[in-house]
C-alpha cells in the first residue's frame, strides 16, 4: 500500500525582547544561574504580571506578515501543571482566543510547485526554566533564568507532507522572523524550537490517522530525521497489522530514533481558564497600522525586485534573498560596487565557499560587504584581473586589511603601462619564433599560448585584454 | 448536574498535587458533594445569550515598555529557600 | 494614657505634642503583650521595629514633615507581603516565609510615616469565615472569647476592637473585612476591586480580592484608605486613573490624604433589595439605623436584586477554581514548606503540600480543580462566570435607581467557635450577604448598628463602583448620630 504522511508543526519562537514577557527582568542568554530570576519570575506569594508591550507588537508582526487575521481582543489563559521549572504552576498562554488568528505562507519548492501551507494560528506565552539533570548527584538543578521570555507559538495546520517539506518550512519560518527581527533564530541557544505532530494514511484517503507528537527538536536536521523516523515507525506499525497509539514522544540524535515521553493516559487535565491576574488584551486599529508600516521588505517581494530590477536569475534571487543575513549582506555589496551580477557570483561563489569550508555563517564571515563590495569595485575599473581578484580575496579572508592597501602591498595592480608590457611581450615573441610563424599563418590558438606566457611572466598583473591588442599589433 | 460517582477525590487529588489518605478522601468526597449539591443551585439560573464575566473591571490589559528593570540577587531570593546549591533550587533527580 | 481609639483623635495628639508616636507604640505594644494571648489576634510583633519606626515619626514632627498619619501604628494582615518579617498567610506552608520586598499597600503606609505594630492571624490563605483555619490556632472574639472574631481578616477586626492597635488592613475576597468587622463591632471598608494595589497581597482568588481598612470608625477608614488606594503599575488589575469615576474617586482620596476626611452631609436615596431581608437577626437593628437616617433626612427605597440567591453558589466556583491554581506555586522548591527526604519529585509535591495545606484549604483547591477540569469547566466555571455577570448587571440596574444600598452583612451575630467547623456548606451560607458585592467588584462599608446578647451586629452600605466617597459619608453621619461604633467589649480597658 502507499502511504502519505500528513504532518504539522507548533513552533516556539523566543521574541528577542530586552525584558521578560510579564516582568522587568532581563532576557539575555548565558547568565548565572537565577541571575535573571525576579520575584515575579519565580512565582513568588503576591507578584503580578504585567504584560510587555513589545511582545505584543511583535506578534502582531508575525501575523501581518503571514496575512493572518489579527484579533484584536485576545485573553491570556493560565495552563495548569506541576513541573519543577513552571514555577506558578500554570504557564501564562493564550488558549481560545489567540492573538494571531489564520494565515499561511508559500512554501518554496525546489522543483518549483510552491505549497501553500495553512497557519492555523500564533499565540502569546512564556517560556519555562531549564531542569538541569546532570549537574547533582541524585538531585535535578533548576535554573529560571528562561522562565517568562516570551514566546510565540506557531500553529501549522497538517499540510506538510513529507519530512523534507517539514523542514523546509522551519527553515523558511527561521528565515521569516529573523526578517522581521522578532527571534534571534539562535537554535543552538533554543530561541526557536520545533515540536512536529505526525501521522500517515493510505494515499488518497481523506481522514487521518492517530498522531503522535514528537517534542522539542532544536535544528532543521534533526526535524526532518525525527520526523522520517516516525514516519517509517507509523507505517511498519500499520503493515504489520497494528495500531498507532496516541502518545508524546522524543527524538534521540545520538540513536537517531524517537521514543516515548508519555502515552495516553498520562495526558494531563490542564484545566485552561482565563488568568485573572490579566486583563483582556485590547489593541487598536491604530496600533496594528503602526506595526505594519515597521514591517520590513519581505523575502518574497526581495526576491521579485532581485529578479525584475536587478536583472538577477530566479536561481540567485532566490539563493540571495531566503537568509536575511545573506539579503543584507548582498545589499551592502550591491550598494559599493553597483553590480548585482558580480556581487551575487562573488557571495555565491567564493564567500558562499569560504564559509561553507570553515563553517561559518554569513553573519561570521571575516569579509566585510565593504571590502567585497571594494574588491568588486576594483576589478570593474581594471585594477584587477579576475585572478589578482581570487588572490586579494583569499588574502583578505586570512589577513584582513583595507583593500586597496592590500592591493598596493601584494602588488596585485594590473600591468596597465604599456612600455613595460610592450618589452616583456617583444621578449617572449623573440624566444618563440617557431609559434610566431604559426600565429602569423592564421593559428589563431597560439594567441593563447602567449597570453599565458605573458600573463605568467606577469604573475597574473597584465591586463589580458590589452595584452591581446599589443600581440597583434607586433606580429 | 452531578452525580456522587462523578466526583473523583483521588484524580481531582492527582492534578492538585495533594496525597490524601484513605479516610480523607471519604471524607473530601462527602465534603465535596455537599459542595457540588449546593454550588448545583447555578443550574437553576436562565443564562442563555449571557456573556461569561472574566472581571468585575470592565477595562483592558495595560502594556508595560519593554524595559529591564530588575537587577537580580539570586541570594536575596534563595535565602529561604528549602534547597539551593550554586544557585540552583534542588529538586529530586527528575528522571526524563 | 488616654484610651486612643481613632486615628483622627490620635493624630491630632501627635500634632499637638499631647503624645509622641514612640509613647503611642509602647502603648500599643505594651496591650499587645498583656492581651494577646486571651485573644491570638498577632501572629508576629515587631517590637524593635515599630519603635525605630515611631523614632523616626517623632523625628519628622520635629521638623514640621508629618502628615496627617505620621507616627500613628497599626498592624497589617499577615497576607501582606512585609519585607524581613515573617508573611505566614496563615499557613504552616508560609510558618518561615520571609519575603525579599514588600507589598505596594505596605510600602505607601510606611511612606505615610504609620509604624508597624504586627501581623495579625487570619484564615489559612484567607480562606475561611471564622478565623478556625489558621495554622496558628484561632482567634477569639474579644467581645465573647468563645465566639469567632469571623474571617479571614479575624485578627485584624479582634485586635482593632481590642485596641490592640488603632487601625488595620485586611482583604476582602468574599467578605473577608466586611463579615469579621460585624462581628467584632468596628468598621470595616472593602473598597471597589481595583482601587488598592494587589502587588504583594498573597493571593487567593485574584478577580476577587481587594484590600482594605479595618478602623473604629468610618472616618478612619476614609484615612487609612486615602494613604493605601491608588495606581499601581506593578498591578494590571489596578484601577485605570484615566477612567472618569476613578479621577473623582482619587480626587477625594487625595483630598483626604492631605487635609483630613470632612463628611458631607448629603442626603442619599438608599434601596433596600428584598432579597437581603429574609430571616436574620439583626433585622431589628437595621429598622431602627433605617429609622435614623429617614429621620436625617435619606430617602429608602425597596428594591430587587433577583440573581441574589445564586451568589453564594457562584462565588465558591469562582474563588475556589481561581484559588486552586494561585496555589498551585506552594510546591516545596522556592520558598515554604518542604517534606523531609522527598523520594522522588511527586513525593516532593504531594507531601509538601499535603503537609503545608490545612484541611479547608485542600477543601477549596479540589473544588476549584472540580470546577476547571475537563467535562466540568463549562458547568461550573463558565456558568459561574454568566451568573457573575447577571448578579453585576442587578447592581448597576438598581444603581441607576438609588445612590448606595443597605443591607445586613451576616446572618446573625458571632457564632460559637467549632459551632460550623463541621459543616462547611453551613460556613459557606454564612457569606450570602457579602459574596455578591465581591462578584460585582463593588464597595462595601460593613459598620455596627446594634447588639445582640452582648454581642455586635453589623449593617452593610454597598455604593457603585469608586464611590467609596458616598458609602464613607452615610456611614459617618451615622455615627454622628448613634454610638454603636464606640461601644466596645468589657475588657479594653485592661
Amino acid at each position: 500500500m502507499q502511504w502519505e504522511p500528513v504532518i504539522g508543526l507548533e513552533l516556539h519562537v523566543q521574541l528577542a525582547t530586552s525584558s521578560k514577557i510579564f516582568s522587568g527582568a532581563s532576557t539575555a542568554f548565558g547568565a548565572a544561574p537565577n541571575e535573571q530570576a525576579c520575584a515575579v519570575d519565580l512565582g513568588l506569594p503576591g507578584v503580578l504580571p504585567v504584560l510587555n508591550e513589545n511582545a505584543v507588537k511583535m506578534a502582531v508582526k508575525f501575523g501581518l506578515a503571514i496575512g493572518a487575521q489579527i484579533n484584536l481582543h485576545s485573553i491570556f489563559d493560565r495552563k495548569n501543571y506541576f513541573y519543577p521549572d513552571l514555577p506558578k504552576g500554570y504557564q501564562i498562554s493564550q488558549f481560545e482566543t489567540p492573538i494571531v488568528g489564520a494565515g499561511s505562507i508559500t512554501l518554496e519548492q525546489e522543483d518549483g510547485n510552491n505549497l501553500r501551507i495553512g497557519i492555523t494560528r500564533a499565540h502569546l506565552e512564556e517560556d519555562a526554566g531549564k531542569s538541569i539533570h546532570d549537574l547533582f548527584p541524585n538531585q535535578t538543578g533548576i535554573d529560571l533564568n528562561r522562565t517568562g521570555t516570551p514566546l510565540l507559538e506557531i500553529v501549522s495546520e497538517p499540510d506538510l507532507r513529507s519530512a523534507k517539506q517539514a523542514a523546509d518550512y522551519f527553515r523558511q519560518m527561521h528565515n521569516l522572523v529573523r526578517y522581521l527581527k522578532i527571534c534571534d533564530g539562535n537554535l543552538a541557544q533554543g530561541s526557536m524550537r520545533c515540536d512536529a505532530n505526525v501521522s500517515v494514511r493510505p494515499s488518497g484517503s481523506t481522514t487521518l490517522g492517530e498522531r503522535t507528537e514528537i517534542k522539542n527538536i532544536n535544528s532543521f536536521r534533526f526535524v526532518e530525521r525525527a520526523i522520517r523516523f516516525e514516519i517509517d515507525r507509523h507505517i511498519d506499525i500499520l503493515e504489520g497489522g497494528g495500531t498507532v497509539e496516541r502518545e508524546t514522544r522524543q527524538y534521540d540524535p545520538d540513536r537517531d530514533e524517537t521514543r516515548v515521553m508519555r502515552g495516553k493516559e498520562m495526558s494531563e487535565d490542564y484545566r485552561y481558564f482565563p488568568d485573572p491576574d490579566l486583563l483582556p488584551l485590547q489593541i487598536s486599529q491604530t496600533f496594528v497600522d503602526a506595526v505594519a508600516a515597521e514591517l520590513p521588505e519581505l523575502p518574497e517581494a526581495r526576491r521579485h525586485r532581485y529578479e525584475e530590477a536587478l536583472g538577477l536569475t530566479a536561481y540567485d534571487a532566490r539563493w540571495l534573498s531566503n537568509d536575511p543575513d545573506v539579503a543584507e549582506f548582498f545589499e551592502a555589496v550591491l550598494n559599493i560596487c553597483n553590480n548585482a551580477k558580480q556581487s551575487a557570483n562573488w557571495i555565491m561563489g567564493a564567500l558562499s565557499g569560504y564559509l561553507n569550508k570553515a563553517d561559518l555563517g554569513i553573519d561570521q564571515s571575516p569579509v566585510s560587504p565593504e571590502q567585497v563590495g571594494t574588491l568588486i569595485a576594483r576589478l570593474d575599473d581594471g585594477t584587477l584581473s579576475s585572478k589578482t581578484a581570487k588572490t586579494l580575496f583569499d588574502h583578505l579572508c586570512s589577513q584582513g586589511g583595507e583593500v586597496d592597501e592590500a592591493i598596493e602591498v601584494l602588488g596585485l595592480k594590473q600591468l596597465n603601462d604599456t612600455g613595460e608590457l610592450s618589452g616583456i611581450i617583444d621578449q617572449i615573441l623573440a624566444d618563440n619564433p617557431d609559434q610566431v610563424a604559426q600565429l602569423k599563418a592564421g593559428k589563431e590558438k597560439v594567441l593563447g599560448f602567449f597570453v599565458g606566457q605573458v600573463m605568467k611572466q606577469t604573475q597574473g598583473k597584465a591586463n589580458p585584454k590589452q595584452v591581446n591588442e599589443l600581440i597583434r599589433e607586433k606580429i | 448536574m452531578s452525580n456522587k460517582s462523578s466526583i473523583n477525590v483521588p484524580h481531582l487529588a492527582r492534578l492538585a498535587r495533594l496525597s490524601l489518605s484513605a479516610e480523607e478522601i471519604s471524607a473530601a468526597t462527602e465534603d465535596l458533594q455537599q459542595i457540588v449539591d449546593m454550588i448545583d443551585q447555578m443550574q437553576s439560573v436562565d443564562t442563555n445569550g449571557i456573556e461569561p464575566m472574566a472581571h468585575p473591571l470592565d477595562s483592558t490589559q495595560r502594556l508595560r515598555q519593554d524595559i529591564v528593570t530588575e537587577q537580580v540577587n539570586p541570594d536575596n531570593f534563595q535565602k529561604h529557600a528549602p534547597a539551593t546549591e550554586d544557585h540552583f533550587y534542588l529538586v529530586p533527580r527528575v528522571v526524563e | 494614657m488616654p484610651n486612643f481609639h481613632s486615628l483622627s483623635s490620635i493624630s491630632a495628639a501627635l500634632k499637638s505634642g499631647a503624645t509622641s508616636s514612640k509613647e503611642l507604640t509602647q502603648y500599643f505594644l505594651g496591650r499587645i503583650s498583656r492581651l494577646n494571648a486571651k485573644l491570638n489576634a498577632y501572629i508576629t510583633v515587631c517590637e524593635e521595629a515599630a519603635l525605630a519606626q515611631a523614632e523616626q515619626a517623632d523625628a519628622q514632627y520635629r521638623q514640621n514633615q508629618a502628615g496627617i498619619l505620621t507616627g500613628i501604628p497599626m498592624a497589617h494582615k499577615d497576607i501582606f507581603c512585609t519585607q524581613d518579617v515573617l508573611t505566614t498567610c496563615g499557613s504552616k506552608m508560609l510558618e518561615n516565609f520571609v519575603a525579599p520586598y514588600s507589598a505596594t499597600v505596605v510600602q505607601k503606609l510606611n511612606s505615610a510615616g504609620m509604624v508597624m505594630l504586627g501581623k495579625t492571624n487570619m484564615d489559612e490563605f484567607a480562606m475561611g469565615s471564622s478565623n478556625e483555619s489558621s495554622y496558628f490556632g484561632p482567634v477569639h472574639n474579644p467581645w465573647q472569647l468563645d465566639k469567632v472574631p469571623g474571617g479571614s481578616s479575624g485578627g485584624s477586626a479582634a485586635a482593632v476592637a481590642a485596641r490592640l492597635c488603632p487601625a488595620a488592613t485586611g482583604t476582602d475576597t468574599g467578605g473577608s473585612i466586611r463579615q469579621p468587622a460585624a462581628f467584632c463591632g468596628i468598621t470595616g471598608l472593602k473598597p471597589t476591586y481595583g482601587r488598592v494595589s494587589r502587588y504583594g497581597m498573597v493571593a487567593f482568588a485574584s478577580s476577587l480580592d481587594q484590600g482594605g481598612a479595618m478602623t473604629t470608625t468610618a472616618e478612619d477608614a476614609a484615612l487609612l484608605l486615602s494613604a493605601m488606594a491608588g495606581f499601581d503599575p506593578l498591578d494590571s488589575t489596578s484601577a485605570d486613573p484615566s477612567r472618569k469615576d476613578v479621577q473623582q474617586s482619587d480626587a477625594w482620596l487625595a483630598q483626604v490624604a492631605a487635609e483630613g476626611y470632612r463628611g458631607e452631609n448629603r442626603t442619599f436615596s438608599i434601596g433596600l433589595p428584598r432579597q437581603y431581608y429574609t430571616d436574620t437577626i439583626g433585622q431589628a437593628a437595621l429598622a431602627d439605623m433605617q429609622a435614623v437616617l429617614e429621620k436625617a433626612g435619606h430617602r429608602f427605597v425597596d428594591v430587587d436584586l433577583p440573581h441574589t440567591d445564586a451568589a453564594v453558589s457562584t462565588y465558591y466556583v469562582i474563588a475556589g477554581a481561581e484559588a486552586s491554581t494561585n496555589l498551585s506555586r506552594y510546591d516545596g522548591i522556592r520558598f515554604g514548606h518542604r517534606c523531609e527526604n522527598p523520594l522522588d519529585l511527586e513525593d516532593l509535591y504531594n507531601r509538601s503540600r499535603s503537609e503545608g495545606f490545612g484541611a479547608e484549604v485542600k477543601r477549596r483547591i479540589l473544588t476549584g480543580t472540580y470546577a476547571l477540569s475537563v467535562g466540568y469547566y463549562d458547568a461550573y466555571y463558565v456558568k459561574a462566570q454568566k451568573i457573575r455577570r447577571l448578579i453585576a448587571d442587578d447592581f448597576s440596574r438598581v444603581f441607576e435607581e438609588v445612590d448606595v444600598l443597605l443591607t445586613p452583612i451576616t446572618p446573625g451575630p458571632a457564632f460559637g467557635l467549632e459551632e460550623l467547623t463541621a459543616d462547611p456548606v453551613a460556613m459557606y451560607n454564612q457569606d450570602k450577604f457579602t459574596v455578591p458585592v465581591s462578584l460585582a467588584g463593588l464597595p462595601a462599608i460593613s459598620i455596627p448598628c446594634g447588639q445582640t446578647n452582648g454581642l455586635p451586629l453589623g449593617a452593610q452600605i454597598i455604593g457603585p463602583a469608586f464611590a467609596e466617597q458616598d458609602i464613607v459619608d452615610l456611614a459617618h453621619q451615622f455615627q454622628q448620630l448613634t454610638d454603636w461604633h464606640q461601644q466596645t467589649c468589657q475588657w479594653v480597658e485592661d
